[in-house]
């Protein structure tokens, strides 16, 4: 069995009391003896260690603190507990460990308001951010030379190539559904047929690019996050910048621009494949063959509807990459900072998209797209 | 905590509290460590040198059970660590603390709260007020003025980070200290102030400390013995006089090039002072963190 700490009191002749501790005076041992002390109340004269088996820091400020708060004086200390209690004698205790914190009345307050501000600061950051883009692509038109390629093929690659498969997944399976849904819908009418219609329609003008945009950001925006918050933790975009490498062309354009142009491409392969989709699901249970379903599809979505979806994704692309790059670009601190980050990279980049997509909706309504 | 192993837990000899024998590590074919042998004496500090790439780092690694090694074993305050089977099966390391390069805080967490961890962890019976002064004093002890418990790592500079690091080694009154180039990227008058603090920690604490370094002034300020790594093994440990009288070519042009001998001018003035008021030295000597 261990040998455990223990404290007794005695009083001597003159009424003076002594605490005398015992046993070893270390951490293992100290939270009983610790819970003991501090419970002892009354007048303390001396404080007497010659009984203690062995001690470590932890002892010595027990017995330090002890002697302080009773005003009292340590005897019997062994040459090394008079070191160890010389060592940490210069430690006050009411130093603060944690920053300071205010009432919860005015955190909450103070929490709103850095909020407030923060959303001013965070749209002027951003602007401004958009404006430095702006100047880097001006430079890039200007001296063409300069220009990434490399940078740019590669992040195609991530961000276009690689999402290949999922997406075509999200986007079949997204086509049998609406289908599938619709028909159950129009065949109370008997217009089962018009599932083409609304298959068609449906995947070339909203769905396809919006679900792909949304894809895109937790795949791609998300990493534009991470990995430029992780570059700035590091110091890698100090080191680019006084190496004469702007972070902006080198990593933020060839970032945004492989989005922008991917997004077009991914979209209009998701639309198709959502078609494809729809046809599949009406080949098995409403019994349109499945080459009727695709030529039907020529002559039932206008032109424009193909239109439409191209010209919104790649302005989800850019939105998604700049998101990302954005927030990534503004981490400082420490780790927590990219999670928190990324995570508001995404969900702005969704939140814009569909935002945007609702007056893109009304707009292209409005001007005879319908 | 405490769980006992009879099987791993053998009487060890109490002098020598880490014991490597036959050591082999390689990395994708390459081998970094072989046939290494090092034996560590108790209280004091072993400087660890050696050309960069020699694996001094992955030695202190395998020594503290985060790089498990092709062959060999390993001694640690009489755990065979290569034994091990995984991080929860090391039961001394509650009484080893390790500065790694970095200083590698938990950048989440303020100075004071790094150094509880360890405390919380294999302590959870401590009261919170008695956890909280401890980290205080550990806080002190390192050097470090009393407003920076509160601050996080990103608020400080290099050497405080180092001192902070070693805050939350100490955290445990550790039996072994595992320093990993404790003085690197700190000035001169901070990379000084770092070896006394060390040397005056390890006198009243009477720590046994393992220091990797490249800093020919820590080897001759504090190290009592200095190992030097070549050649995939442990060529020689020996005091600084003792590694002179070898001839190797790499100890001699490590000791007799221009640093060598002007850091060795440096060492022997510093010595000739320290035997003049021999142990006199105590936390009294502790520079402030000026850094």
């Amino acid at each position: 069995m261990r040998e455990l700490s223990d404290f007794t009191s005695t009083t001597d002749a003159d009424g003076a009391v002594t605490l005398a501790l015992s046993g070893p005076l270390v951490v293992s041992s100290a939270s009983r003896l610790d819970a003991g002390l501090r419970a002892f109340d009354g007048a303390v004269a001396r404080v007497d260690l010659s009984q203690v088996s062995a001690i470590d820091t932890v002892g010595a400020w027990i017995a330090v603190r002890l002697a302080r708060h009773h005003d009292a004086e340590i005897v019997g200390a062994s040459a090394r507990a008079r070191r160890l209690i010389d060592a940490i004698a210069g430690t006050r205790d009411d130093t603060a460990i944690v920053p300071p914190r205010l009432p919860a009345v005015r955190r909450v307050l103070s929490s709103v308001g850095d909020y407030v501000s923060g959303m001013g600061t965070g749209a002027l950051a951003f602007l401004e951010f958009i404006g430095a883009m702006m100047v880097s692509m001006g430079q890039l038109i200007a001296h063409p030379s300069q220009f990434r390629g490399k940078a740019l093929v590669r992040q195609m690659e991530l961000v276009g190539v690689s999402a290949l498969g999922i997406v075509g997944l999200m986007s079949f399976l997204v086509g049998v559904v609406i289908a599938q849904q619709g028909a159950v819908q129009l065949q109370q009418f008997g217009a089962e047929i018009y599932t083409i219609n609304l298959t068609g329609r449906l995947s070339f003008r909203e769905l396809g690019v919006l679900m792909t945009a949304i894809m895109v950001a937790g795949r791609s925006g998300s990493a534009f996050a991470a990995q430029l918050g992780t570059m700035k933790l590091t110091e890698e975009i100090d080191a680019m910048r006084t190496i004469g490498v702007s972070p902006m062309e080198a990593l933020v354009i060839p970032r945004v621009l492989a989005c922008t142009l991917m997004m077009v491409l991914l979209g209009f392969y998701a639309s198709v494949l959502a078609v494809f989709g729809g046809a599949a699901i009406s080949t098995l249970t409403l019994d349109i063959p499945f080459a009727t379903f695709l030529s039907r599809i020529q002559d039932v979505v206008p032109l424009h509807d193909l239109w439409v979806g191209l010209v919104k994704a790649p302005v989800f692309g850019a939105i998604v990459a700049l998101a990302g790059c954005y927030q990534g670009m503004q981490v400082e601190g420490n780790s927590e900072e990219v999670g928190l980050r990324t995570t508001i990279a995404v969900v702005q980049a969704i939140f814009a998209v569909i935002v945007l997509d609702a007056f893109f909706a009304v707009f292209f309504s409005e001007v005879g797209w319908g | 905590m405490n769980r006992h192993r009879p099987d791993r837990v053998t009487d060890y000899d109490r002098d020598h509290p880490i014991v490597v024998e036959g050591l082999r590590n390689s990395f994708d074919g390459q081998v970094i460590h072989d046939d290494l042998s090092l034996t560590v004496r108790r209280g004091e500090i072993l400087g660890v040198v050696g050309g960069s790439g020699t694996g001094k780092s992955v030695l202190m690694r395998s020594i503290i059970g985060l790089q498990v090694p092709d062959a060999g074993k390993i001694t640690v305050l009489g755990d065979d660590i290569t034994a091990a089977r995984d991080d929860d099966d090391i039961d001394i390391r509650s009484r080893w603390g390790v500065l790694f390069q970095g200083g590698a805080l938990f950048s989440t967490l303020t100075v004071a709260e790094n150094v509880e961890v360890p405390l919380q962890e294999f302590y959870p019976g401590l009261s919170d007020d008695l956890r909280h002064e401890i980290a205080r004093f550990k806080v002190r002890l390192s050097g470090l003025p009393a407003e920076a418990a509160a601050k996080y790592p990103s608020e400080l500079s290099g050497g405080m980070k180092k001192r902070a690091g070693l805050a939350r080694a100490l955290a445990l009154d550790p039996e072994l200290l595992f320093l990993d180039e404790p003085t690197a990227g700190l000035d001169p008058i901070g990379a000084a102030a770092f070896d006394s603090l060390i040397g005056a920690l390890q006198d009243t604490l009477g720590l046994t400390v393992f220091l990797i370094t490249h800093d020919l002034d820590t080897l001759y300020a504090i190290c009592d013995r200095v190992a030097v790594l070549a050649d995939k093994r442990v060529i020689a440990v020996g005091t600084i006089p003792e590694l002179l009288a070898l001839d190797h070519p790499w100890i001699q042009e490590y000791f007799n090039g221009p640093r060598g001998r002007a850091a060795r001018s440096v060492g022997e003035n510093v010595s000739a002072a320290r035997d003049d008021q021999p142990k006199a030295k105590g936390m009294d000597k502790r520079p402030e963190a000026g850094e």
